[in-house]
C-alpha cells in the first residue's frame, strides 16, 4: 500500500528532504558549510540543494569553522536563517567560542531585541571506523550552555520533521545527527502526517519492568536491548529523549514511577555527561518509586580510542543489558 | 623609548629595518595625512576631500563632545558609578572620521571602545554606560541606529560584520548604482585583535565572497601591555594584500584623513568592489581601561611624544588660523559639552538596576518551562524573606 505522500527513506534522505522543504517554505533559509554545495556534503546530506537553490543559498564556505558560525551570526542579524553544517563533531571546537559566546548569548545580551535563528548541524557519534576527531559526542558541552537548544534525531522520520522544526524555531538549535545511522535503516515517511512538537521526548517502546533512556545512536541499541530482554522475560520501556536542552522529563518521570528502574545510555563519556543530569533529575523526582539507583552506560572517560577497538568503547547491547541486570539485582 | 612603529629586530630574525626601511614613528611614508600635527593642510593625490567650513566645524565639535563623553565616563568610574570604562582619549579623530563617513544605511560592528562612532550613529551616549555600570549588556537596539552591540570577545564581531555584509549582498543593496540604496558594513577592532583567528577568518570570508565590509583597525600601539611588535612583524595595513584586498594606513589622529579614507573604502564596498582594510595609526593616550596601569609598561616620553599629535588641537589650530571659527563658536560648544556632561552624570545615576527576576528573561526568544520554573522558585524564595520580615 503506497500513497503519493508515503515513501521509504534513510535518515540521510529524510534530512535532505527536510532541508529542501525548509528552503522552499522560507527563502531566508541558507545552508553554509564546508563542501555542502557541489559535493552535497561529505555525507551527501545537502545533495542536490545547491543545484536547485543556487550558490547564494547553499554556500560552500572557506575551511574555517569559527568563520562559518561567526558569519552565520551576521547573516542571522540581517534577517536570514542560516543552517550551518559542521563536517564532523570533532571539528566544532574551533567554532566553540562563537557558539557559546555569541550564538548562545545574543538574545540575552540584547534583551530580546535580537533573535538568533541559527541551526548548527553536527554529525555526531562513532562506530564508523574513522580516524580520531570523527566520532565524538560533544552534546553535554552545548547542553550545559544557556541560550542553546540541543536536539538529537535517531531515525529517518524524525530527521525529516525535526530539521524543519529546528529551522523554523527562533532560537539557536544544535542539531545532532547520528552519523552511523545516516544510511543504515529505512523507515516509512508520511509527509502529510502531523509531526510531534520539536522539544519533546517519546516512548518508542512501551514496557513495564525498567525504563531505558537513550538518544541519537543509542536509541537503536536500546531497542535491540529491549528485544533481547523480552526473550528473558523482562519488559523494558525505551524512551527516545530527542531533546537534550530543554529536557522533556514528564514522560520520563511517568515511566520511571511505573517501572521503578532507570538505565541511561549515551555514547558520550559518563563523567558529567547527559546521564549525570538525567540521573539527578530522576532521583529528585522519583525517589520513592525507585527500586535501584539510576545507572549510566556510556563511553569511558578516555579520548575516543583507535577505531579497531571502538566497539569495546561504545555502549553496546551487552553493556546496556548488563546494567539492566544490575538494576534488577538491588 | 621603544618606537612603536619601527619593526624591532632586537629579538631574533632578520633585521627588519632593512626590509621595511628605517624607524617610522610618524607612521611611515605610506601614511595618508591631510592635516599635519602642526595644523597645516596637506594634500594627498588619492584621498582628498574638499571640506566646507561647516563640515570642519562639525568634525571639531564631534571630537570635542566625544572627548567629553570619555572624560565624564572616566570620572563616573572614579566616583564608583561605573565598574569599569574603556577610554578612547586620543582616538577621537579615528572614530569621528570613520563615524561621519558612514551613511544611515551602513551598519557598524563595534568592539567596546567605539563611543565616538556610536555618537555619530545617533546612539545616546548614556546608553553606552549601562554595560560598564552593569545594568545591562548593551542598552540600545542595534537595528534602530544600525550600530551593533559592544563585543567583548576580541575580534568576534569582525565575522558578524562579514556575515551581515554577505546578507546585504543577498538583499541586493550592494552595487545597485543608487547611492541612496547601496550599503556597506564597517567592523572596528584593535591592533591586538589583528592576531585573533576570527579576524583572519573574517578577512578570508570577506575576500572570498567580495563582501561589502570595511575592516577598520585602530592601531593604538598597545593591546593592554602588549606592544604592537608583539602582534606583527610588518606594518599592519600590509597584511591586507596577503588576503587579497587593499590596505591603507591613515593618520588616525587626523580627522580629515580618516574621514576621506574611510569614505573611499565604504564607497568601494557599497559599489560592490569588495572589502578593504583601514589601519588608523593612532595612540591610546589614556589607560587601556580604568583598571589598567600603563606606567608599568609604557614610558612617559612616548605619551609626551603623542600628545603633540593630539587630534583635537591640530584641527583647532587650523580652524583658528584660517578664520573659520570665532569665540562664539567655542563658547556655545563649551555650553553644549557641559550640557552633555550633565546628561551623562545625572542619567548614569538614574539608570535603573535590573530586578532580580530580570535575569531569567530573554535567555531564549520565548521563556522555556525550565527557566520559568527556576524563576518562579527563586521568586517564592525571595518572597519568603519578605514574609518573615513582615
Ligand atoms: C578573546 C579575548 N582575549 C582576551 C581578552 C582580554 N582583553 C580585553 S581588551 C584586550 C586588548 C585588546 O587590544 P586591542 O585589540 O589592540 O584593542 P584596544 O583595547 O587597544 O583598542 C584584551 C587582551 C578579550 N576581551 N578577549
Amino acid at each position: 500500500m503506497s500513497t503519493a505522500t508515503t515513501q521509504k527513506i534513510t535518515l540521510a534522505k529524510g534530512l535532505n528532504m527536510g532541508l529542501r522543504k525548509a528552503m522552499e517554505d522560507d527563502d531566508k533559509v541558507l545552508l553554509m558549510g564546508e563542501d555542502v554545495g557541489k559535493l552535497g556534503g561529505v555525507f551527501r546530506i545537502t545533495d542536490g540543494l545547491q543545484k536547485d537553490f543556487g550558490e547564494d543559498r547553499v554556500i560552500d564556505s572557506p575551511l574555517a569553522e569559527s568563520g562559518i558560525v561567526g558569519t552565520a551570526v551576521g547573516m542571522a542579524l540581517r534577517g536570514y536563517r542560516p543552517v550551518v553544517e559542521i563536517q564532523f563533531d570533532g571539528f566544532v571546537y574551533p567554532a566553540y567560542d562563537q557558539i557559546v559566546c555569541q550564538v548562545a548569548k545574543y538574545t540575552y545580551r540584547s534583551q530580546g531585541k535580537v533573535k538568533m535563528p541559527i541551526v548548527i548541524r553536527i554529525p555526531f557519534g562513532g562506530g564508523i571506523g574513522a580516524v580520531e576527531h570523527h566520532s565524538e559526542s560533544p552534546e553535554a558541552q552545548f547542553a550545559h550552555t544557556p541560550g542553546l537548544k540541543v536536539v538529537a534525531c535517531s531515525n529517518p522520520v524524525d530527521g525529516y520533521w525535526m530539521i524543519q522544526q529546528a529551522i523554523a524555531h527562533d532560537d539557536p538549535v544544535i542539531f545532532l545527527e547520528p552519523k552511523r545511522q545516516y544510511h543504515a535503516d529505512k523507515a516509512e515517511l508520511d509527509e502529510s502526517a502531523t509531526p510531534e512538537p520539536l522539544f519533546t521526548s517519546r516512548v518508542v517502546r512501551p514496557g513495564t519492568d525498567a525504563t531505558v533512556l537513550a538518544y541519537g545512536p543509542t536509541v537503536k541499541t536500546a531497542l535491540k536491548c529491549a528485544e533481547a530482554a523480552e526473550s528473558e522475560g523482562r519488559s523494558l520501556e525505551v524512551i527516545d529523549l530527542r531533546t537534550l536542552s530543554p529536557l522533556d522529563m514528564a514522560p520520563v518521570y511517568e515511566s520511571v514511577r511505573r517501572t521503578g528502574r532507570c538505565v541511561v545510555t549515551h555514547e558520550a563519556h559518563v563523567n558529567l555527561g547527559m546521564g549525570a543530569e538525567l540521573a539527578a533529575r530522576v532521583t529528585e523526582q522519583c525517589f520513592y518509586s525507585l527500586e535501584a539507583p539510576v545507572l549510566r552506560v556510556g563511553a569511558f572517560d578516555t579520548p575516543y580510542p583507535p577505531s579497531r577497538i571502538e566497539e569495546e568503547y561504545l555502549p553496546d547491547l551487552d553493556r546496556v543489558l548488563d546494567a539492566v541486570d544490575r538494576s534488577f539485582s538491588y | 623609548m621603544s618606537d612603536p612603529a619601527s619593526p624591532r629586530s632586537d629579538t631574533f630574525g632578520p633585521d627588519l629595518a632593512e626590509v621595511f626601511g628605517p624607524s617610522q614613528s610618524d607612521g611611515g611614508p605610506d601614511l595618508v595625512q591631510l592635516l599635519t600635527p602642526e595644523g597645516e593642510r596637506v594634500h594627498h593625490p588619492e584621498f582628498d576631500h574638499d571640506f566646507s567650513a561647516e563640515e570642519l566645524r562639525g568634525l571639531y565639535r564631534d571630537m570635542v563632545l566625544t572627548r567629553r563623553i570619555d572624560v565624564e565616563a572616566t570620572a563616573l568610574q572614579r566616583h564608583g558609578e561605573l565598574g569599569i570604562w574603556a577610554q578612547l582619549l586620543g582616538q577621537e579623530a579615528a572614530q569621528i572620521g570613520a563615524g561621519r563617513a558612514l551613511r544611515p544605511q551602513d551598519y557598524v560592528f563595534p568592539t567596546y571602545r567605539e563611543h565616538g562612532v556610536a555618537y555619530c550613529k545617533g546612539v545616546d551616549p548614556l546608553r553606552l554606560l549601562g554595560l560598564f555600570r552593569g545594568v545591562d549588556q548593551g542598552g540600545w537596539d542595534p537595528n534602530e541606529n544600525n550600530f551593533g552591540l559592544y563585543t567583548i570577545v576580541i575580534g568576534a564581531q569582525t565575522l558578524h560584520a562579514t556575515g551581515y555584509a554577505m546578507g546585504m549582498q543577498r538583499d541586493g543593496v550592494v552595487g545597485t548604482g543608487d547611492p541612496e540604496r547601496d550599503a556597506a558594513v564597517i567592523a572596528h577592532f584593535g591592533d591586538g585583535a589583528s592576531s585573533q583567528g576570527d579576524v583572519n577568518e573574517a578577512f578570508i570570508f570577506a575576500a572570498s565572497y567580495n563582501a561589502p565590509v570595511v575592516f577598520f583597525c585602530q592601531n593604538n600601539q598597545w593591546a593592554i601591555s602588549e606592544p604592537i611588535e608583539r602582534q606583527t612583524r610588518i606594518p599592519l595595513y600590509q597584511r591586507a594584500l596577503g588576503f587579497g584586498f587593499p590596505g591603507i594606513r591613515v593618520d588616525g589622529n587626523d580627522v580629515l584623513a580618516t574621514y576621506a579614507v574611510t569614505k573611499a573604502a565604504l564607497q568601494r564596498a557599497r559599489e560592490g568592489n569588495g572589502p578593504s582594510f583601514v589601519e588608523a595609526y593612532t595612540y591610546r593616550m589614556g589607560a587601556h581601561t580604568t583598571t589598567d596601569d600603563p606606567t608599568r609598561y609604557r614610558l612617559n616620553d612616548e605619551l609626551e611624544h603623542w600628545k603633540l599629535k593630539d587630534p583635537i588641537e591640530r584641527l583647532k589650530v587650523y580652524l583658528r588660523r584660517n578664520g573659520l571659527v570665532d569665540q562664539e563658536f567655542f563658547d556655545s560648544l563649551d555650553a553644549e559639552a557641559k550640557e552633555l556632561g550633565h546628561h551623562l552624570r545625572e542619567g548614569c545615576k538614574a539608570l535603573p538596576d535590573p530586578k532580580p527576576l530580570d535575569q531569567f528573561g530573554y535567555v531564549f526568544s520565548e521563556m522555556t518551562e525550565e527557566i520559568a520554573a527556576q524563576r518562579d522558585g527563586f521568586a517564592a524564595y525571595l518572597e519568603s524573606f519578605e514574609e518573615s520580615h513582615a
